[in-house]
């Protein structure tokens, strides 16, 4: 659908994002919780939230740090789990770059992996109409509130939720039900096949390479099949659409 | 760890994700992006998604120790079978929630 007014694109997209909150509250609230059990004071807590914006960025930061690692090795860490961040601004540059600065500067730093999954499709497809960057502005700024609120929200009322619950399920799960309605083609449930395994089988990789290996994996796997399937079928397509003209 | 040398990781680490966050956005034209990387890139949703998921359920609390006995294994596939259906996320969690609740009360 095509959006008369920015304002109208951004309340969609703020819209789209709603139900993925109940996925990441719960992860907000862990990490606040773990950064104030560590020792860290509210304000360092926040103040780190705020700087890295990457959820399993600053999980793995806050174990490190407990474990007394040299921090050079916790910066490259964390980073290597960021790499994933410079995949999605290639694949979001073309229908951003041409805005001003005071647009691309902060949709980059609220760039995260639900307002990617969120938009990807709908950016590509041109379904948006010319305010697509409010839409994904609305994503993008309503994730980020929802992240920093819950941190806090985990800070102070220290909220250590019961094991038993088992609410960090709630993060694979979130990100399940994005991935399934994703998967449109074989080459696309061949990436995930691939993708997911091999992360399962890398999981003991050092300093997480595991998900950057099984996600380059993946989308590899993803073109092998793309290329498999479109080949012979570039080379029927005129004859056949040619003798089925009725 | 100093206060100091703390928020000195912070920033390094803000400011490097902020740098690949943007990297391509602000370089575009620039930073050429070839033909099999703009394909590459419509299977990076699927691939990074399922490398998350997969690990997180198979192995729970972050062991990676492969567990037959592990109720998050049965309650993911039925939440992937209703986000296949419905296409709905609030549901996918609530049912693959309720899924996971049950199955560790039934002591599957």
């Amino acid at each position: 659908m095509s959006y008369q007014t920015g304002r109208e694109a951004f309340m969609q997209g703020v819209r789209a994002l709603l139900p993925l909150i109940p996925g990441v509250v719960p992860f907000g609230l862990l990490t606040g919780v773990m950064a104030i059990n560590l020792g860290l004071s509210p304000g360092t807590t926040m103040g780190m939230t705020l700087l890295f914006y990457s959820g399993s960025a600053q999980m793995v930061a806050l174990q490190l740090l407990h474990t007394g690692i040299v921090p050079v090795a916790i910066v490259a860490t964390a980073l290597v789990i960021n790499l994933r961040f410079i995949m999605y601004s290639a694949s979001l540059a073309p229908h951003l770059h041409h805005l001003p600065r005071r647009w691309t500067w902060p949709m980059s730093y609220m760039l995260s992996d639900q307002s990617y999954a969120l938009c990807s499709l709908k950016l590509s497809s041109g379904e948006l109409g010319k305010f697509a960057h409010h839409y994904y502005a609305g994503t993008a700024v309503a994730m980020w509130l929802s992240w920093q609120l819950s941190v806090l929200a985990g800070v102070y009322l220290g909220a250590s939720i019961p094991e038993t619950w088992s609410l960090s399920f709630a993060i694979p799960l979130s990100f399940l039900a994005l991935l399934v309605p994703g998967i449109r083609s074989a080459a696309s449930l061949g990436a995930a096949s691939v993708g997911g395994l091999l992360a399962v089988f890398a999981v003991d990789m050092p300093y997480n390479l595991g998900l950057v290996t099984a996600s380059i994996g993946g989308v590899m796997a993803g073109l092998l099949i793309e290329r498999l399937r479109k080949s012979p079928l570039r080379d029927a397509q005129p004859h056949d659409v040619e003798r089925e003209t009725p | 760890m100093s206060d100091l040398a703390l928020w000195g990781l912070f920033l390094a680490v803000g400011m490097g994700t902020f740098a690949m966050r943007l990297s391509f956005v602000e370089l575009y034209g620039r930073l050429r992006i070839p033909a099999l990387l703009r394909r590459a890139l419509l299977y990076v949703p699927a691939s990074v998604l399922a490398a998350l998921v997969l690990p997180a359920v198979v192995y729970p609390n972050g062991q990676s120790e492969f567990v037959l006995s592990n109720p998050q294994i049965p309650a993911a596939i039925i939440a992937a079978w209703v986000a296949w259906q419905t296409r709905n996320t609030v549901l996918t969690l609530a049912v693959g929630m309720g899924a996971l609740w049950l199955f560790k009360f039934l002591g599957v």
